[in-house]
């Protein structure tokens, strides 16, 4: 990982000196040791700052959005699932692709920092990541994790190694491209009853407190004024005492994005309140999927997404009943 | 709950299509077929028109079902109006019963402006269906429902 | 804020009688907006409609709610009556308290409460309505005819006759279509092309008809008045312009071993060809896939044996650019492929024929010059086995499941001409069900049957084998309940009919209705037949159903009216009900031309000033003309952006939370 940073540093200055690109954005060190963050560099000394490492999580599609309409071409940085978002606001005429030189860099996953305190590591001041293991060093001395215990939930269900869209590539140590199973979360909610579900999502929807974090940081999400901004929608609507308008707020979130969703998992990451946003989204995927035959949101840019799309010969809604279950 | 269920009259909204649907509701009328009043008709001019805002709306503020009709596959007034609703709602409905509100509060239904029989016996059904699950508590606006209190 | 009138009718006691018309007229005054209301006992009368008017100028209503019948009986009748006295018709709206209530509600208190929360819920949308101006726009006084068989010189002889102008476009080198192939007419037994082609010359020489022969549609842009096509006309590699339709080079040709189409392929033509002896127009074409100049670079006889300088090896492919106001569709039909049907031999026996093969074989220009004579031997067939419903009404996939409609007639036709000229043939027809719904068309199959002698049995036939020169026909007689084998000299199969390839594609062009079997659709089945569900498009003969010829003639003579009535207009209104994209909300993201099925969005680039930042966006642009106001676009947009006039998201969520209130 180290040393992928080291490479992509070196040919971000590189870039910059012959004048391809005049803006680099990548991540650089935030406060702490593991919060990383969005960075657009301007000069090649200024990239002495740039980081790449397991909390370089942060998905850098939507901030192309305003740089790719700037002036000059920006080297951006994305990571595999990071292409898909892209290459999905292409499709929605959201980004200029020429003004985007694209390297995409290897990845081999993200580390969760609720996780690594979870497992016992406190006062964690700095992460080192050593490819296979995490080293937390704490004020209590080291604790080494297998790193795969510590991804991030988004990380866990990683839909491959693949970079779909990328000018050139930083790739090290190949991955394996095998995606992993992604809806086992969404079947566990499917498997309860209409009482637990709604219990379950009562739970963790009450806990909203509308930061609208979920949203900013979507790709998808990438109106210029959302419909919870604007009142002459009619669905305009701030925090509530009660539990109905984060409710209405997450239904129409979800609905809005589904089929153009990339499932990068960043609404889940940024929830303050660590609300399982991503399987709203992954519901909405796994049931076009099921109906309507496999689709990647951003694995290309052209095709039409599935809710903009139908087959003369779709499902009638009335499988939905006829899965079994309560009526 | 039972007692409850004799007296409960759940409201029901109907969007109909204005080219099959509700033509169909007006053969219905015409033919003096019976089905409950609970059931109050929207008319839109494609059964696409009807946003899934809509639908949560009409529960938020104290619908205890909604079902959307519209013309047959094949037999949409747009030609392909009633595809993308076959769609989006088929997504929609999964979705709602994935956070627990009962499928059978929702339905899509498609009746033709020939079929007025059909659509009373669809709306009686619906109601029916409706009225065994009770009132709806579960994405209303509480306040709106005041004799429910949270957590009841 | 509105004032509003409400007007509750009685019907007589058709509300009255299940609706307390009162309390629901005194409930009404509770109502946000409302000023006024009233009840009366017939609404739609012109006294009914006078409370209206006299209330509308009296309280200076600005909307207005009828509580009546179904707004398709009397929505209309009361924003007429609302627009005489200068409220805009959009601010009436009718709460239906009868179809949807009275007439289906016994209990009074039920129906009262119902009609009061339906009256509720239209106050509510008008609180919301605005003033709608429908759009005009000008109408370009040409028609296209896509297709020159019977329907689409039928269609454009109406037209032209009206006074536009029309253009047909037909794909092959002549006009005439099907209708030009067949011998005998049913149930008249007139000459096909003794009633034809007098229509066809007709059509070229009359001065409001343009024909582009041996062309075809490309493409097709704008809407209902409005159209442009792109039309190609494909190289002839025979200057129109000089070629007097001699024929001299067609005689010349050395090359001579191409299937000839017009003969089903039962006889061959030159490289250089006129398809038939009148076909219109009257010019040579080169098939280069069949010249020797072409392929070898070589002959040239064709080119030095043109006294009129005709032949141009060089000549290209041709664009053309027309504008229409209206289009017809008329593309026609095909018989079916039969390589699927083994059971009948079709592909490996040439006895076995079908019924569009033995018509040009009947025929006196036909491959026979006339005489019945079976292909394989060219001898005189002693027994005849006719096959009904050949591909039609099965179930199978390679089956169409529709009844084709004319086969029934022609093979009647066919059975008694045989029998008429040749009366020692004995001829056989299989068949499933006789059809003859048309004007004597009973009687015309009677005479096959009793007159002629015909024997017809129903039930299927299984297998058609060669057997010692002859054609062994395995049927089954379901009436007498026996199987039957009958050596056949020749089998002549009615093969189904299926729209023209180019249906499929032309329908996409157009952004019209296609159903499963390819066949177009119309905007009603019952009240709207020629109509495509697109406003400007039209259909014109088989390429909407199958239809026999004088059905088409009637369907095309119905489609040049529609044509001619739009036409006539020199400008259309459109409905004022149609997408409204907000332009400082819209992303630009194109979900909405992607579900639009009447290609009515389009995106521009177009300099916005939001809150006083002025930038150059990629925003949707609704184009009023086309769109139908179906709302797709409104629940595509993630924004919000995208809206539906008459049924804006406020107006719709205000009736719903009048009705759950």
């Amino acid at each position: 990982m180290q040393k992928v940073a080291e490479i992509a540093q070196k040919r971000a200055i590189q870039l910059l000196n012959q004048g391809v690109v005049n803006r680099v954005i990548g991540w650089k060190k935030g406060e702490f040791g593991y919060d990383e963050t969005p960075a657009v560099f301007t000069t090649a000394a200024g990239i002495e700052d740039f980081r790449y490492d397991v909390f370089s999580a942060p998905n850098l599609s939507k901030y192309l959005i305003d740089e790719s309409k700037k002036e000059g071409k920006i080297l951006a940085f994305l990571k595999p699932c990071d292409t898909y978002s892209f290459n999905q606001l292409i499709k929605e005429h959201r980004v200029n692709r020429d003004n985007v030189y694209i390297i995409g860099i290897e990845c081999g996953g993200m580390a969760d920092i609720n996780t690594i305190r979870n497992r016992g590591a406190a006062g964690v001041t700095d992460v080192a990541d050593n490819g296979q293991t995490v080293i937390a060093h704490t004020l209590y001395g080291d604790v080494t994790f297998d790193k795969n215990e510590v991804l991030l939930e988004k990380c866990q269900a990683c839909k491959g190694k693949k970079h779909v869209i990328f000018d050139e590539l930083i790739v090290v140590n190949p991955q394996d491209d095998e995606p992993k199973n992604r809806f086992a979360g969404v079947e566990a909610i499917e498997n309860m009853t209409p009482e637990e579900r709604f219990a379950f999502w009562r739970e963790q929807l009450s806990k909203c407190i509308r930061c609208n974090a979920c949203r900013n940081v979507c790709p998808a999400c990438s109106c210029l004024q959302c419909v919870f901004d604007n009142p002459r929608s009619g669905v305009a609507s701030k925090a509530s005492p009660d539990t109905f308008e984060e409710q209405l707020y997450h239904i129409i979130r979800a609905f809005h994005v589904a089929g153009r969703c990339t499932d990068c998992g960043e609404c889940s990451r940024v929830c303050p309140q660590d609300i399982p946003l991503h399987l709203l989204n992954r519901k909405f995927i796994k049931d076009m999927n099921a109906f309507y035959g496999e689709y990647k949101a951003g694995e290309d840019s052209e095709t039409r997404p599935p809710l903009v799309n139908f087959s003369k010969d779709d499902a009638e809604p009335s499988v939905i009943s006829d899965k079994g279950g309560d009526k | 709950m039972s007692v409850e269920h004799e007296s409960f009259k759940p409201t029901i909204v109907a969007f109909c299509c204005n080219w099959c649907s509700y033509a169909g509701a007006d053969l219905a009328g015409s033919g003096r077929m019976q089905y409950p009043a609970n059931v109050k008709i929207i008319k839109v001019p494609c059964s696409c028109r009807v946003n899934p805002t809509f639908v949560l709306r009409a529960f938020q503020r104290g619908a205890d079902g909604v079902i959307m009709c519209g013309c047959h596959p094949g037999d949409c007034h747009y030609s392909t109006g009633n595809y993308y609703t076959r769609r989006r709602m088929t997504m929609l409905f999964d979705f709602l019963d994935f956070l627990g509100i009962e499928r059978g509060r929702t339905r899509v239904e498609w009746v033709s402006a020939a079929e007025g029989a059909r659509f009373a016996s669809v709306m009686n059904d619906f109601v029916k269906n409706v009225t065994e699950l009770g009132p709806n508590r579960k994405i209303t606006d509480l306040r709106t429902k005041p004799e429910h209190k949270e957590g009841e | 804020m509105q004032r509003i009138g409400v007007f509750i009718c009685w019907c007589g006691s058709n509300i009255a009688a299940t609706v307390d018309v009162k309390k629901v007229a005194a409930a009404a005054l509770n109502e946000p907006g409302v000023v006024f209301s009233a009840d009366y006992q017939y609404m739609c009368s012109a006294s009914g409609q006078g409370l209206v008017k006299d209330a509308i100028r009296e309280k200076g209503l600005t909307g207005v709610v009828v509580c009546s019948c179904s707004p398709r009986m009397h929505e209309a009748t009361f924003r007429k009556a609302a627009e005489s006295c200068g409220l805009n018709p959009y601010m009436v709206e009718i709460a239906n308290i009868r179809e949807h209530c009275s007439w289906i509600h016994k209990d009074v208190a039920e129906g009262t409460e119902k009609a009061v929360i339906l009256m509720r819920a239209a106050v509510a949308k008008v609180n919301l309505n605005q003033s709608l101006v429908a759009g005009k726009s000008d109408v370009v006084k040409r028609a296209l005819v896509i297709g020159g068989g019977i329907a689409g010189i039928q269609t454009a002889l109406d037209i032209a006759e009206a006074g536009y102008e029309v253009d047909i476009v037909e794909k092959k080198p002549t006009i005439g279509g099907k209708m030009a192939q067949l011998d005998k007419t049913f149930p008249t037994l007139d000459c096909s092309a003794c009633i034809l082609t007098p229509k066809m010359v007709d059509a070229a020489a009359h001065d409001k008809i343009k024909i582009y022969s041996y062309s075809e549609v490309e493409s097709v842009s704008g809407f209902v008045g409005n159209f442009t096509a792109k039309i190609r006309k494909k190289a002839r590699f025979v200057k129109e312009d000089l070629c007097t339709g001699c024929g001299l080079c067609t005689e010349k040709c050395p090359s001579r071993k191409t299937p000839n189409e017009f003969n089903e392929g039962m006889n061959t033509r030159s490289a250089i060809y006129i398809p038939f002896a009148q076909a219109v127009p009257k010019y040579a074409v080169i098939d280069p896939a069949a010249c020797l100049h072409f392929k070898t670079g070589k002959c040239g006889l064709c080119e030095r044996t043109c006294d009129a300088k005709a032949v141009d090896y060089n000549q290209k492919d041709e664009t053309i650019e027309r504008k229409y106001g209206a289009i017809v569709v008329a593309t026609g039909y095909n018989v079916i492929k039969l390589d699927n049907f083994g059971e009948y031999g079709y592909t490996e026996n040439p006895d076995v024929i079908t019924s569009l093969e033995l018509e040009r074989i009947m025929n006196a220009a036909g491959p026979t010059g006339g005489a019945l004579l079976r292909p394989s031997d060219k001898t005189h067939p002693q027994k005849i086995v006719f096959v009904q419903c050949v591909g039609s009404r099965g179930q199978r996939p390679c089956d169409k499941p529709y009844c084709s409609k004319i086969c029934c007639m022609y093979t009647a036709k066919h059975a008694m001409l045989i029998r008429e000229k040749y009366p020692d043939t004995e001829v056989y027809v299989f068949y499933i069900d006789v059809r003859t719904p048309g004007k004597n068309f009973e009687e015309f199959y009677r005479r096959a049957v009793e007159q002629y002698g015909v024997h017809y049995v129903k039930g299927q036939v299984g297998k058609v084998a060669e057997n010692a020169g002859k054609l062994r026909v395995y049927g089954s007689d379901l009436l007498m309940n026996e199987q039957i084998v009958i050596d056949a000299d020749l089998v002549v199969l009615a093969a189904a009919i299926e729209p023209d390839e180019s249906a499929k594609k032309i329908a996409t062009m157009l952004t019209t209705g296609i159903d499963t079997n390819n066949f177009l659709t119309e905007a009603h089945p019952k009240l709207r037949p020629v109509e495509s569900a697109t406003a400007g498009i039209f259909l014109s003969g088989v390429c909407q159903g199958p239809k026999d010829i004088p059905e088409t003639v009637s369907q095309a003579s119905a489609a040049a009216v529609k044509v001619i009535g739009l036409l006539a207009k020199d400008q259309i209104t459109c409905n004022p009900c149609v997408a409204r994209s907000d332009e400082l909300l819209c992303n630009g993201c194109s979900s909405c031309e992607k579900v639009c099925p009447y290609g009515a969005i389009t995106y521009i680039d177009k300099e916005v000033n939001d809150h006083g930042k002025r930038e150059v966006r990629r925003i949707a642009s609704v184009n009023e003309a086309v769109c139908q106001g179906c709302g797709a676009c409104t629940v595509a947009c993630p924004s919000g952006a995208m809206d539906l006039k008459g049924f804006t998201n406020k107006q719709i969520m205000a009736e719903v939370d009048a009705i759950c209130r």
